[in-house]
């Protein structure tokens, strides 16, 4: 019963962890959508923009990450299971 | 999903245990090494035949990428940034022949991190000295020093789990995707045997789509971000405080 209780509380734990998905998205779509306003604008400053924003993309990313992290652990490596 | 499986076990320290991504990361270094030595074999002045067209090619790219993002005074980071891409590369694109990514395990990619931050503690040393980098903690003040350990360890640490965390949930995804599209060829009958063979037919064509975002995008990407990483982080190290 109680082993019920912790994994059904880590598996609710998970996906609210990924609620943080969220803010990256939108971190992420804000660069791009600058990123392709100023290609438009300076079109030969293509290749230089794309690298930076790849760069700029994938340290959004982190936070995200980090919450896949955890709920990853939730899932496959439950630390909470061996406390009972 | 479960983790990596264990190969086999050296009997020493206990019993080392040699997992799948030891073994598929061997496979990958030979495959490097047997590509590097065809694509060099046989150089001409004037290249007159593919591979050594694609041979420059890669290399000039990788020498346009550490030039841009580190400067001339790095040229000698090329080849360390050449081997990071092309084994990061090969580790993530192992998972189109079926086997298990190389870089969906952290411990590769936490080995492939700690030589970035040995690299960025030694620049740092190198050009403050070792007084300076101890002082460097303790700027703007010395009660925030916690605080610069704490972002001093973020970098490599962040590193790896971008570039694991994105494989590895790729990988997950990709796997939940075969489940569902198992059971649901079960559920409309399509599910065929023959002998130990079980064809699904829903299985069929439809991951190839999430194939191509999950395995060739995201490992290309992640590759080109982890090495990019590496170079700024390096060459800002060795830019005096």
């Amino acid at each position: 019963m109680e082993k019920a209780i912790v994994l059904g509380c880590s598996a609710i734990g998970a996906g609210l962890a990924m609620i943080a998905g969220l803010g990256p998205g939108i971190g992420e779509g804000y660069a791009v959508g600058k990123t392709i306003e100023s290609i438009a604008r300076q079109p030969e400053a293509q290749g230089d923009c794309t690298r930076t924003m790849f760069i700029g993309v994938a340290m959004a990313e982190s936070t995200g990450i980090y919450s896949l992290i955890i709920a990853l652990v939730l899932l496959f490596a439950n630390p909470l299971i061996k406390k009972l | 999903m479960d983790g990596p499986k264990v190969v086999f076990t050296i009997p020493i320290f206990g019993g080392l245990d040699i997992t799948e991504t030891v073994v598929i990361g061997w496979f990958v270094i030979l495959i490097v090494l047997l590509v590097s030595l065809y694509l060099t074999s046989g150089l001409r002045k004037i290249p007159n035949t593919k591979h050594q067209i694609l041979a420059e090619m890669l290399v000039g790219f990788v020498n346009n990428t550490v030039k841009k993002a580190m400067g001339e005074r790095f040229m000698y980071f090329a080849p360390y940034i050449a081997a990071l891409l092309l084994y990061s590369l090969l580790g993530s694109l192992v998972s189109l022949l079926g086997l298990r990514s190389v870089t969906a395990d952290l411990n590769t990619t936490v080995a492939m991190a700690l030589v970035t931050f040995v690299l960025i503690t030694y620049f740092k040393i190198k050009t403050n000295g070792m007084w300076g980098y101890i002082k460097s903690f303790g700027s703007p003040i010395v009660l925030l020093a916690p605080l610069n350990i704490i972002s001093e360890i973020a970098t490599p640490l962040s590193m790896s789990f971008r570039m694991f965390g994105n494989i590895a949930g790729g990988s997950i995804i990709t796997s939940l995707l075969y489940m569902a599209l198992g059971a649901a060829s079960k559920a409309l009958h399509l599910s065929f045997t023959f002998g130990s063979f079980r064809l699904d037919a829903v299985q069929l064509f439809t991951p190839a789509v999430l194939s191509i975002y999950f395995d060739l995008f995201t490992g290309c990407i992640q590759a080109y971000i982890f090495a990019m990483l590496t170079m700024v982080n390096v060459s800002m190290a060795a830019d005096k405080s």
